[in-house]
């Protein structure tokens, strides 16, 4: 059966609406359940002596004081651990030359950052294991550091793995067309140079494991805040030598997770080693300094760009070196070298032109390690892009709005494939910039900056138009070798008294996966979303899935659970034929009830078909199929990524005196297909803004020249505070992807992706007739004022 | 990580705590509201102190009226200076810093007490103490003494507080007619520690001007309050810049705080006239 999205009003019509979340209410009458409100019977705690070194041999550990502390049990080394878990080598296939040294779950010989585990303390409370660790006793030799991202790859710099001949991890050149004459013989050609800091993913609630390991079983459980239950399960198995089927993760209440809880962690995997050496239950909670110091970083980059364009404004072409910084591993499974290289595939994104050259560098260095946070490269890209969009426009005398109006791909040119081999199946940049020009007035806003401006209060619009990638297919990580599921599967099934259970791959994190998947089931089958209990985030029980990250879980997910819902309606209705001795497509279900499709008369309830079904089959003919369980796995195929679009605008006023920047008013426009949820969508935006604003003007992660990391608290390193948010305007374009059926792209990271971008554009559209620029994020009043020449020393 | 603390009492009066901090051996810690302390022992960066919880002593709470002065008692918390009918008619640079401090939650809690013995050099009431030309009274184990706020302030979270001593309330000179008081501040994000802050009293006798968070200690700017005297703002802001020594950190670097302390100086000058609100 097709679903009418069109008709608002058709039966069962909940995919589209908001809805209520089925998990909100628990949450806020605070029965949630993370993984630190689960309590075991025998368990102990663990706590990590971490190295204080970026770079250090380690020549002995002396625990004996340690172990005399009351409630201490057992001290492990990286050695000790070394005996049951198997080193990890975080590279992929496709990514040509990637390069990277085995990791254990504790350094063995040699810390390689600051915050790198070394010895395990395990106690009978975090407390004694704290205490115990103060005791512990490390006998470090301290070894040459490599800090500065530039120099990295220099002759006179000390290479950080010495067996890997050079600090090199990854290089990527893509060219397309003929870039050097074209800035050779261009109208303008304007250059600048771009940082993004270094920041990282601020989970509510840190990363938490409670592992236990059950010898009569030879069953593994942990309790895990993590997207990818059954990525986990994998690692955990390969790595400790346990069947797949024998290690079962559960994923409970997860505080958000932004990309920082998708990677399989040294600490987290040595925590379930100890589990499975003391066969009893071992948590580990990281504190807020651990989470600072070793969740992954990301966005360092410097970038040298370019761009050419000619006197009407078209782009010629665009030239970007991008470098990053991606400490001293790269980071399993998924690899550090992603972010990279999406900065690759994405510059330029939205737009029609031909000569493009990008090449990403990759280099290790003695500092945490980085890898995918929410909207991994986008927001690198869209701000080299639009800033030098920007920057063109400028220096053409255009107005921005119109130098992208320029330049956007039509929106009837699809399929298409960028300069960056990048295939678009349906985008929207025109209809997109138009909704956005009118929902933001364009005109009265440049009215109001002119009108400020005659006051002398240096207002800006920054624009940033971007796409983003989601609903990604093995092209991603699976066919590097991976064992990162692109798929999803769901199993619906129907109990005696006609309620619906959903069990799906995906994992709800706080963004209301729950709520989008008993919404799409709901419809599916045709009864009412209160009535389908939706399950996630256990992998005894979901089919195997790929979890929740690059904004896959409602474009996958979503069309697993349709597919799975849909399939049970016909099994439902097969057994509803037989037993009205009906022709089963003059049947349907609305509500809960067998109705007649032309009518709407009701036939039977559910509940009487579940009665019959379950207790009295012996009434039903010999032979009919009586499944009511059903489960579908889906995976895109056509395309490697399902491509979305938006465009994000800016207001905002910069105090020259001071440097503070005032955020106005933000807006966004954006293109997710279809959209099932649309509260969800709205919110998803708004957080995803919120975190790129904090990248544009707050967080930065900051380490001196010995690799020592300087601001590890919530008082030093500044995330963005409702005081400081603009409102924030959000409107859509619905192209649905016609590789599903339930036609949704992701929405996770749109905000994310072209914030920053937008606020940079809008600083320099204030600051321009000033006579000053910004490129360097996050824009502290400081560099403002340096970029305004106001500060003498 | 997990507080680690070497014991606690609760004290019943002041000779109580007295006695607490005595019998300690030297590891006594007065407990006010916890909002710096707490922190501190959350992050391990003190541990195995003997906590003498002082909280509960009323008579150390509350705000009273003497001749030409404003009695503050050690305990009065933040949001309750900030409301205190006294404190806005005679010390409303005290009721301003309030809405500068932190969020609701801390200023629930937080102690004036707390503040100045924590002697934070981003905090607002230490230097909003230097500005006012106030007194501190202190309960040690030889009877009371007093200390004009500027000798208060020894270092970098040092006071001249002994380890056996109680900070007990504050007395500021109450506003005269027409005097204007001013604080003026800049943080990246609304309830932050200023990257730099500054007071200004001007009072009959003369100017008075403080800052935060460009030193050791809060500071009192004796340069650019005489040059403020003869009415030379421009020369105030250059002696001012000439005067401070403000730290670099992540936030800022010393040249940035040196800048904005004239910033202010000029803003807070403006505002004491009535010019910018
Ligand atoms: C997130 C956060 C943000 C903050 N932001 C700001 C800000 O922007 N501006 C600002 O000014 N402050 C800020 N603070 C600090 C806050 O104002 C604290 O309340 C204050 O610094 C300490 O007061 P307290 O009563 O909580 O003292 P406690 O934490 O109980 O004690 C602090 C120290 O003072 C000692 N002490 C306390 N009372 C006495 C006494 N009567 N006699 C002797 N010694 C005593 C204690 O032994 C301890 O060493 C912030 C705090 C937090 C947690």
């Amino acid at each position: 059966m097709t679903i009418q999205f069109g008709n608002p009003d058709r039966p069962n019509s909940y995919i589209g609406k908001t809805v209520p979340r089925p998990n909100a209410g628990r949450l806020v009458e605070g029965r949630g359940k993370y993984v630190d409100d689960i309590t075991l019977p025998r368990m102990l705690h663990v706590a990590f002596v971490r190295s204080p070194f970026a770079h250090a041999k380690i020549l002995g550990i002396d625990a004996e004081e340690a172990k005399s502390v009351k409630g201490v049990l057992r001290i492990f080394t990286g050695a000790d651990l070394a005996e049951i878990c198997t080193p990890w080598v975080a590279v992929l296939e496709h990514l040509k030359g990637l390069k990277s040294p085995p990791e254990y779950p504790m350094a063995l010989d040699r810390a390689c950052w600051v915050g790198e585990p070394v010895v395990a303390v395990v106690a009978t409370s975090r407390s004694a294991a704290e205490d115990g660790a103060a005791l512990v006793e490390v006998d470090y030799d301290p070894l040459p550091i490599v800090t500065d991202m530039m120099s990295a790859l220099d002759a006179t710099t000390p290479v950080l793995h010495t067996e890997l001949g050079d600090n090199l991890a990854f290089q990527r050149l893509h060219e397309e067309g003929d870039v050097d004459s074209v800035f050779q013989t261009a109208h303008k050609v304007v250059s600048a140079h771009f940082k993004t800091g270094r920041h990282t993913g601020v989970t509510p609630e840190p990363r938490s494991i409670l592992v236990d390991w059950n010898p009569a079983e030879r069953q593994m459980t942990a309790y895990h805040a993590t997207q990818a239950p059954h990525m986990m399960q994998t690692a955990l198995a390969e790595h400790l030598d346990i069947p797949e089927s024998r290690v079962r993760v559960i994923c409970g209440d997860v505080g958000g997770s932004y990309g920082i809880k998708v990677h399989v962690y040294p600490d987290e995997v040595a925590t379930a080693a100890i589990a499975k050496i003391m066969a009893r239950p071992v948590k580990f909670i990281a504190d807020r300094l651990e989470s600072f110091t070793t969740d992954i970083h990301a966005r360092d980059h410097e970038i040298e760009a370019r761009i050419a364009v000619d006197a009407e404004g078209k782009i010629l072409a665009i030239d970007v070196d991008d470098w990053t910084a991606i400490g001293a591993y790269s980071v399993y499974p998924r690899t550090s070298a992603i972010e990279g290289n999406q900065v690759v595939n994405l510059c330029g994104g939205p737009y029609d032109f031909a000569n493009y050259r990008a090449k990403t560098t990759v280099v290790f260095q003695n500092k945490t390690p980085t890898c995918q946070y929410r909207a991994v490269g986008h927001p690198i890209a869209v701000t080299v892009t639009e800033g030098l969009v920007d920057m063109a426009a400028a220096a053409l005398g255009m107005d921005p709005v119109e130098i992208r109006r320029r330049n956007m791909y039509a929106d009837d040119v699809y399929p298409v494939t960028s300069p960056a081999k990048m295939r678009f199946e349906g985008l929207s940049h025109h209809q997109s910039m138009d909704k956005l020009v009118a929902l933001m007035d364009y005109d009265a806003l440049r009215a109001d900056q002119a009108e400020a401006r005659a006051r002398g209060v240096h207002r800006g619009i920054g624009i940033a138009s971007f796409i983003e990638l989601t609903n990604p297919s093995p092209f991603m990580y699976g066919i590097g070798g991976a064992r990162i599921s692109a798929q999803d599967g769901c199993t619906v099934r129907m109990d005696p008294d006609g309620s619906i259970v959903a069990l799906s791959g995906v994992t709800e994190q706080g963004q209301g996966t729950e709520a989008m998947l008993s919404q799409i089931v709901a419809e599916g089958v045709g009864v009412h979303p209160e009535n389908v209990r939706v399950i996630t985030g256990d992998t005894q029980v979901t089919p195997y899935g790929g979890g929740t990250w690059a904004s896959r879980g409602a474009g996958i997910g979503g069309e697993a659970a349709l597919r799975s819902a849909q399939a049970l309606r016909d099994s439902i209705l097969e057994v509803a034929a037989a037993m009205l001795q009906a022709d089963q497509a003059s049947l349907d279900i609305r509500d809960g009830q067998v109705v007649d499709t032309d009518t709407g008369a009701q036939r039977m309830p559910l509940e009487e078909l579940g009665r019959i079904v379950y207790f009295r089959g012996d009434t039903l003919p010999d032979g009919l199929p009586r499944e009511l369980v059903q489960t579908r796995h889906y995976i895109t195929s056509e395309y490697p990524f399902a491509f979305t679009n938006g465009v994000q605008a800016s207001y905002l006023e910069v105090d020259t005196e001071t440097g503070i920047v005032t955020l106005l008013k933000h807006w966004c426009v954006e293109d997710c297909g279809r959209i099932i949820n649309p509260q969800l969508v709205d919110e998803q935006i708004r957080g995803g803004i919120v975190q790129g604003l904090g990248g544009a003007l707050f967080e930065e992660i900051h380490y001196d020249s010995e690799g020592q990391l300087l601001n590890g608290s919530m008082a030093d390193y500044l995330v963005p505070m409702a005081g400081e948010m603009p409102d924030m305007i959000v409107g859509h374009v619905e192209t649905p992807t016609k590789e599903s059926a339930l036609g949704a792209k992701g929405a996770g990271e749109a905000g994310t992706a072209g914030a920053p971008a937008a606020v940079m554009n809008a600083i320099n559209d204030a600051l321009r007739p000033l006579g000053a620029q910004v490129t360097e994020m996050p824009f502290t009043p400081e560099r403002i004022l340096r970029a305004l020449g106001s500060i003498e020393d | 990580m997990k507080a680690s603390a070497g014991g606690y009492a609760r004290a019943n009066d002041l000779s109580h705590a007295m006695e607490l901090l005595a019998s300690s051996d030297g590891s006594g810690r007065v407990l006010a509201g916890g909002q710096s302390l707490i922190a501190a022992m959350n992050m391990r960066l003190s541990t195995g102190d003997m906590l003498v919880d002082i909280s509960r002593l009323s008579e150390l709470s509350g705000v009273t009226e003497e001749a030409d002065t404003l009695r503050i008692g050690a305990l009065t918390k933040h949001v309750e200076i900030g409301a205190d009918p006294l404190i806005r008619a005679h010390a409303p640079l005290l009721a301003e810093a309030v809405t500068c401090i932190a969020h609701a939650a801390i200023r629930n809690r937080g102690t004036i007490g707390g503040a100045l013995a924590h002697a934070d050099p981003a905090a607002e009431f230490p230097a909003c103490m230097l500005a006012l030309d106030a007194i501190i009274h202190i309960q040690g184990s030889n009877g009371e003494r007093s200390v004009a706020a500027e000798d208060f302030f020894e270092d970098l979270f040092e006071t001249s507080l002994e380890e056996d001593e109680i900070l007990t309330a504050i007395t500021v000179p109450k506003a005269e007619a027409g005097e204007r008081q001013v604080l003026q501040e800049i943080a990246r994000r609304s309830g932050d520690y200023a990257l730099v802050g500054l007071c200004l009293v001007a009072r009959s006798t003369g100017h008075w001007v403080s800052l935060l968070s460009v030193g050791s200690t809060p500071v009192l700017a004796h340069n650019a309050m005489t040059l403020l005297d003869q009415g030379d703002v421009d020369g105030a802001v250059v002696a001012l810049r000439a005067e401070i020594d403000p730290p670099s950190d992540t936030q800022a670097s010393a040249g940035y705080r040196r800048h904005i302390a004239g910033i202010l100086l000029r803003r807070a000058v403006a505002q004491a006239k009535g010019e910018i609100a």
